[in-house]
C-alpha cells in the first residue's frame, strides 16, 4: 500500500519545509562527517512525506550517529548503546500512527545490539532503521567494528596487531532476520539517499537501509571506493527492479550468474549481452537473488550493489496485535473490570 | 453409620510426590473447596526446578502445603497434620515436617525395593519403630485407583494419572469437605479429553468412599468457617493479584497497558496472565531478552501508555541499565520483581527477599527510584496498582517487590469495589505554556513531575535521552552546577513521594520494649508471631513496610519509640542497613537464607530470647 504522497498535511495545514524539520541544536559531528549530510537529506525528504511532524519519532541507541535525534526538529529520543530497536518497538506498538525511526551504527546495531537488530527484522514493525556504517567506533576513538574487515589495523588492535574478526555483512544479516525492506546507499549521494529514504517511509513493515558513512577521522575513505565519483562508477552496481545489473562508466560490464556465483563480464565484445546478466526482482518473495546480491560486496572483485535488495510486504507486528485486540473485543466486549474482579468462584459473607 | 467427627480451629495439609503426581492440582483444587467453604486459608507450593526430574528421585519431589482456619490466619502453618506422600523420596523430604502424632498417608504401591532405592532408603523406612509416633496408613493408592476405573476406556498409564484424584478424595473426606467444587474443576479442565472426567470423578468418589466404608479412618475432621469482614471474595495467588492490579490501574487511569517481559521462574505467570487480556487492550510482548521486555514498556510510556516489565533477580540485573534510561529520562514505568533465592541462578523454584539492596543500588550514578513491596497475596494487587500511580504522578521508574512465596501462594482476598481505587491521572501536557515554547522539564513545583507529552501532540516535539540534560530545557548539558542540581532535584523528587502515603499502621503495642519491622512476603509468619504476643499484653508491635523507598516520613518516629527493633528478614539484613544508614540506630536481626519462608516458631524464639533479656518474660 502507498501512501499519499503529498507535501500538504491533511487538514490544511501549512505546507512544511526543510527548516521546520532542523531543531535548535548546534550540530556536532566532526567536520566532514558523513553524517552531516544523511541529516540533511533526512530533513529534506521529510516535508514530502506527508504526515505532520509531530507524528513522527526519532530513536536511537549510543555513538556518533545517535546524536541525530537532537537534530531534528520532531519527537526524539536518544537511549542507551544497543536498545533502540527495543524503545522504538514500545513506541509504534503503543501508538501504530507515528512514523519511527531508528537512528543506528555498525557498532550499535551489530555488536551490543545485535540480538534487538535481528530480532526487529523478524517482526516487521513498520519501522524505519538507517544503520550509519562507518566500520569503526569513532565516539569512543577508533576500536574496530563488527564490520571492520578482517586485518583492521586499530586503537585496539595495537603493537601493529591486527584484528581477528571475520566481519559482518548487514545486507546479509538484515536478509537471515527476514526483514522485508533491504536497501543499501551512501552518505553523500543526495540523489541516491533520498529516494532510498522515501522509498523506506512508503514500505510497510521494517525497512533497514545500510548506509556507507565516512569518518573522517578514524577510518578515513573507507568507502572511497564505492563514494568518490571517479570511483564509483566502476565499483558500484545500481540495482533497479527490472533491469539487468549493468554498471562502468561506459555502461560497459554486467553481472551474470556462473552457477552460484555472480560474475563481472564484459558487454561490449560480443561475448555476452545484456540479455545473459542478471535482472533484479527486489519484489521476489525468495531471498536468493537478493543473498546473491548482498554477497557481492564480500569479496574485493566485485562492484557493491547500491539500492532496494528485497522489498516485499509482510504483515507487521502492530497491525497484527491490533487485530488480535479487536478480535478479542469482538468476542467477549471490551473489558469490564468489575467482572474481571469477581471471575472465577467467589462467596459473599454478609 | 457415619463416623464421628471432631471439631478444629485449624488444619495443615501437605501434598508431596514426583513432579508429575499432580500434588500441585490436587492441592490448588482442596484450596479452592476450603476457601469457597469459608475457612480462611494460606498455601505454599514447594516445587524442583526440573519439569520432570528422574521419577522417584529425591530432586524430583513436589510439594503443595496448605493451612486452613476458623480464625485468620496469615501463613501456610508451620507443621502439618496431615501429609500424603505419594512415594518414599516425598516421604524423606518432607517427614520432617509432619508433627508428631500426625497423620501419614503413603501410596504403599510405591514403596517396593527400587522406589525405596532411589529414595536413598535401605530398608521400608514405615517399618521403623520411630514411625510409631505417626499415624500411618498404607494405602494401595495406585491399585486402588485401577480398581476404581477398571470399568473405563483409560489404559493403565491413563489410569495412573487420575491417582492423586483418589488421594483428593481421601482428604475431603477426612475434612468433611464437599466433591463438588472439585468434580465442577474437572468438567471444565478436561472438556476436551471426557475420558479424564470421568476417570478423574470416579477416583476422586473411591477415594471418599474408601475413607468412609474401610476400618482405617476411625474419626473425620471438621473447620469451621472463619468470621470474615462483610463483602465478596475469591481465592487468588500472589501473580494473578499482580495481575488484576495491573489491569485495574491501566483501566482506572485510561492508559493502555503494554507489558514487555522475557520468560523467567517466578514471574511468568504475569505474563500468561495478561496475555489473556487482550479484550482490555492489553498488549503483552514475549520479547528475545530482559532488555528488550524493559525497552518496550520505555517506548510505551514515551508513546503515553502505561510501560510494565516483569521479571526475576537475574532479569533486574539485565535491566538496571535500562531503568536507569527511564530513571534520567523521567518516564513512568513499572518493574516487577518476582524475587526468588540468588545470587546468579541461585534456586529458582525458592523464596528469598534478597534483591533489595540490588534494587536500591544496583545502576550507575545516583539514581534514586521508589520501590514498593507486597505483604501477601492478595496485597500484589494494591501494591502494583500503588506503584503503577506513583509512577504516573511523579514520572518515574517505580520497583514493584514480590517474591515467589507471595506470588504462587494463595489466599482468599476481599474483592474491591472499583470506587475505593485511588485515582490515577495521567495529566498529559496538551500545550506548551510559557513563551519560550514547550519546555519537557519545567517541573510541577509540588511534586517536581515533569511534563509528560505524547508523540503526536503537535507543538510539544521535543529530544529526550540518556544524557545529563539542561534543568528546564531538557538540552544536553555538560555544565558542573546543572549536572549537580539535576542530580539534587531527581533525588528531591523521589524524597517527596513519601508526601503521597497514608500514616505508617502499628500493629499491637504504640511504643515499648520490642517493634517487629519487616517488608515484603514476611508479613504472614511475622503478624502471626505479633498476634500472640499482644494477645497476652505483652508491649510488643508491628510495622510492615510497603514503602521501602523512600521510607515513611513517620518511621523514624516511631522507631525511637521501642527500646529493641528486631528486623526479621529472608535474606543476610539487607532492609536493617538501610535502617542503620538512614536513622542512624542499631537494630537486630533475624536472618534466614533458606530458600523457605520463616516459621512462626522462628520468631518466636527469637522474640522469646529478647524479651527474657530485657526482663520481660
Amino acid at each position: 500500500m502507498k501512501r499519499k504522497r503529498t507535501s500538504r498535511i491533511p487538514g490544511g495545514a501549512p505546507t512544511l519545509t526543510k527548516k521546520d524539520f532542523e531543531s535548535d541544536q548546534d550540530v556536532r559531528w566532526c567536520p566532514g562527517c558523513g553524517d552531516y549530510s544523511i541529516l540533511a537529506q533526512t530533513q529534506h525528504i521529510m516535508p514530502d512525506l506527508g504526515i505532520p511532524k509531530e507524528n513522527v519519532v526519532f530513536i536511537s541507541g549510543i555513538g556518533c550517529s545517535s546524536r541525530f535525534p537532537y537534530y531534528m526538529n520532531t519527537y526524539g529520543f536518544h537511549t542507551i548503546h544497543g536498545r533502540a530497536p527495543t524503545i522504538a518497538s514500545g513506541v509504534k506498538t503503543a501508538n501504530p500512527d507515528l512514523s519511527v525511526w531508528v537512528i543506528t551504527g555498525d557498532g550499535d546495531a551489530l555488536s551490543i545490539g545485535g540480538n534487538h537488530f535481528i530480532h526487529l527484522m523478524r517482526r516487521n514493525f513498520d519501522i524505519n532503521v538507517l544503520l550509519f556504517n562507518n566500520r569503526i567506533y569513532g565516539l569512543t576513538k577508533g576500536q574496530y567494528s563488527p564490520t571492520s574487515e578482517r586485518g583492521k589495523k586499530s586503537s585496539s588492535t595495537p603493537l601493529g596487531s591486527l584484528s581477528l574478526d571475520t566481519p559482518f555483512n548487514p545486507i546479509s544479516l538484515a536478509l537471515a532476520s527476514g526483514a522485508t525492506f533491504v536497501a543499501r546507499s551512501v552518505d553523500i549521494d543526495s540523489g541516491h539517499l533520498r529516494p532510498m529514504l522515501k522509498a523506506a517511509f512508503e514500505h510497510k513493515g521494517t525497512s533497514f537501509i545500510e548506509i556507507y558513512q565516512n569518518c573522517h577521522i578514524f577510518n578515513d575513505a573507507t568507502f572511497e571506493l564505492y563514494r568518490e565519483k571517479e570511483f564509483k562508477t566502476d565499483n558500484t552496481v545500481l540495482l533497479e527492479h527490472g533491469e539487468p545489473l549493468v554498471f562502468g562508466a561506459e555502461h560497459d560490464k554486467g553481472i551474470r550468474l556462473n552457477g552460484f556465483q555472480p560474475e563481472v563480464v564484459d558487454i561490449t565484445n560480443g561475448e555476452y549481452s545484456t540479455d545473459d546478466l542478471i535482472v533484479h526482482d527486489q519484489y521476489a518473495e525468495d531471498t536468493t537473488l537478493a543473498n546473491f546480491l548482498a554477497g557481492m560486496s564480500d569479496t574485493s572483485d566485485m562492484p557493491h550493489p547500491m539500492g532496494i535488495f528485497r522489498s516485499v510486504r509482510h504483515p507487521c507486528y502492530e497491525d497484527l496485535m491490533t487485530n488480535q485486540i479487536r478480535t478479542a473485543k469482538e468476542r467477549t466486549g471490551d473489558g469490564d473490570l468489575e467482572a474481571l474482579l469477581n471471575d472465577g468462584e467467589t462467596w459473599t459473607v454478609s | 453409620m457415619r463416623k464421628p467427627v471432631e471439631q478444629l480451629e485449624e488444619a495443615t495439609i501437605l501434598f508431596a510426590g514426583d513432579s508429575g503426581d499432580g500434588s500441585q492440582t490436587i492441592g490448588t483444587q482442596m484450596t479452592e473447596t476450603t476457601a469457597l467453604i469459608g475457612n480462611d486459608v494460606a498455601t505454599l507450593p514447594d516445587y524442583p526446578a526440573e519439569i520432570r526430574a528422574p521419577a522417584g528421585s529425591l530432586a524430583g519431589v513436589s510439594g503443595f502445603q496448605l493451612h486452613f482456619s476458623s480464625e485468620q490466619i496469615h501463613t501456610p502453618g508451620d507443621l502439618c497434620d496431615v501429609l500424603v506422600a505419594m512415594n518414599p523420596a516425598a516421604l524423606k523430604v518432607h517427614l520432617h515436617k509432619l508433627k508428631p502424632n500426625g497423620i501419614l498417608i503413603v501410596n504403599s504401591n510405591n514403596f517396593a525395593r527400587r522406589n525405596l532405592r532411589l529414595a536413598g532408603y535401605e530398608e521400608d523406612p514405615l517399618e521403623d519403630d520411630k514411625f510409631t509416633k505417626y499415624q500411618v496408613f498404607r494405602v494401595e493408592l495406585t491399585q486402588l485407583t485401577r480398581k476404581a476405573l477398571e470399568a473405563t476406556q483409560l489404559t493403565t498409564r491413563e489410569m495412573d494419572l487420575c491417582k492423586n484424584f483418589f488421594a483428593l478424595g481421601m482428604i475431603l473426606w477426612l475434612y468433611n469437605r464437599p466433591m463438588e467444587y472439585a468434580m465442577k474443576w474437572v468438567k471444565t479442565k478436561f472438556a476436551q479429553k471426557p475420558q479424564f472426567i470421568e476417570g478423574n470423578i470416579l477416583a476422586l468418589r473411591a477415594g471418599n468412599t474408601y475413607c468412609e466404608a474401610t476400618e482405617q479412618f476411625a474419626v473425620s475432621y471438621d473447620v469451621k468457617p472463619a468470621a470474615f469482614e462483610p463483602g465478596t471474595y475469591r481465592n487468588i495467588e500472589g501473580n494473578m493479584a499482580t495481575v488484576l492490579g495491573l489491569v485495574a490501574a491501566s483501566h482506572q487511569s485510561g492508559l493502555p497497558l503494554v507489558y514487555g517481559s522475557y520468560p523467567i521462574t517466578p514471574a511468568s505467570d504475569i505474563l500468561h496472565g495478561l496475555a489473556k487480556y487482550r479484550n482490555f487492550g492489553v498488549v503483552t510482548m514475549q520479547m528475545e531478552d530482559e532488555i528488550a521486555a524493559v525497552g518496550v514498556a520505555i517506548g510505551a510510556a514515551f508513546s503515553g501508555a502505561l510501560g510494565v516489565t516483569g521479571s526475576s533477580g537475574p532479569g533486574l540485573a539485565l535491566k538496571s541499565e535500562a531503568i536507569n534510561l527511564a530513571m534520567i529520562a523521567e518516564l513512568p514505568i513499572v518493574i516487577c520483581n518476582i524475587q526468588r533465592a540468588g545470587p546468579s541462578t541461585g534456586m529458582p523454584t525458592k523464596t528469598e527477599q534478597s534483591d533489595l539492596l540490588q534494587m536500591f543500588y544496583g545502576r550507575n550514578g545516583e539514581s534514586p527510584v521508589p520501590i514498593i513491596a507486597s505483604s501477601r497475596p492478595y496485597d500484589c494487587f494494591d501494591a502494583v496498582y500503588e506503584a503503577c500511580r506513583i509512577a504516573i504522578k511523579y514520572r518515574t521508574p517505580v520497583i514493584f517487590l514480590s517474591d515467589l512465596y507471595i506470588g504462587m501462594g494463595a489466599e482468599p482476598w476481599k474483592i474491591p469495589q472499583l470506587s475505593e481505587l485511588p485515582e490515577i491521572r495521567p495529566d498529559f501536557a496538551v500545550s506548551a505554556d510559557t513563551g519560550n515554547g514547550f519546555e519537557p522539564y519545567l517541573r510541577d513545583p509540588e511534586t517536581l513531575a515533569r511534563p509528560w507529552a505524547k508523540p503526536g501532540t503537535a507543538g510539544l516535539e521535543h529530544r529526550i535521552g540518556g544524557l545529563e540534560k539542561s534543568d528546564v530545557t531538557g538540552h544536553v548539558s555538560y555544565d558542573a552546577e546543572n549536572h549537580e542540581k539535576m542530580v539534587e532535584i531527581r533525588a528531591e523528587k523521589v524524597a517527596r513521594v513519601a508526601d503521597d502515603y497514608p500514616p505508617t499502621e502499628v500493629f499491637g503495642a504504640q511504643e515499648g520494649e520490642i517493634l517487629l519491622l519487616g517488608w515484603g512476603g514476611t508479613f504472614g509468619a511475622i503478624r502471626t508471631a505479633a498476634e500472640s504476643y499482644v494477645a497476652g499484653g505483652l508491649p510488643v508491635g508491628h510495622v510492615h513496610l510497603r514503602h521501602l523507598n523512600p521510607f515513611p516520613n513517620d518511621l523514624g518516629d516511631i522507631l525511637s519509640r521501642f527500646k529493641k527493633i528486631l528486623i526479621p528478614e529472608l535474606n543476610s539484613g539487607q532492609l536493617r542497613q538501610l535502617i542503620r544508614s538512614t536513622y542512624l540506630i542499631d537494630t537486630i536481626g533475624l536472618n534466614k537464607v533458606q530458600g523457605q519462608p520463616f516459621h512462626v516458631f522462628e520468631l518466636h524464639s527469637k522474640i522469646d530470647e529478647i524479651l527474657k533479656e530485657i526482663g520481660h518474660l
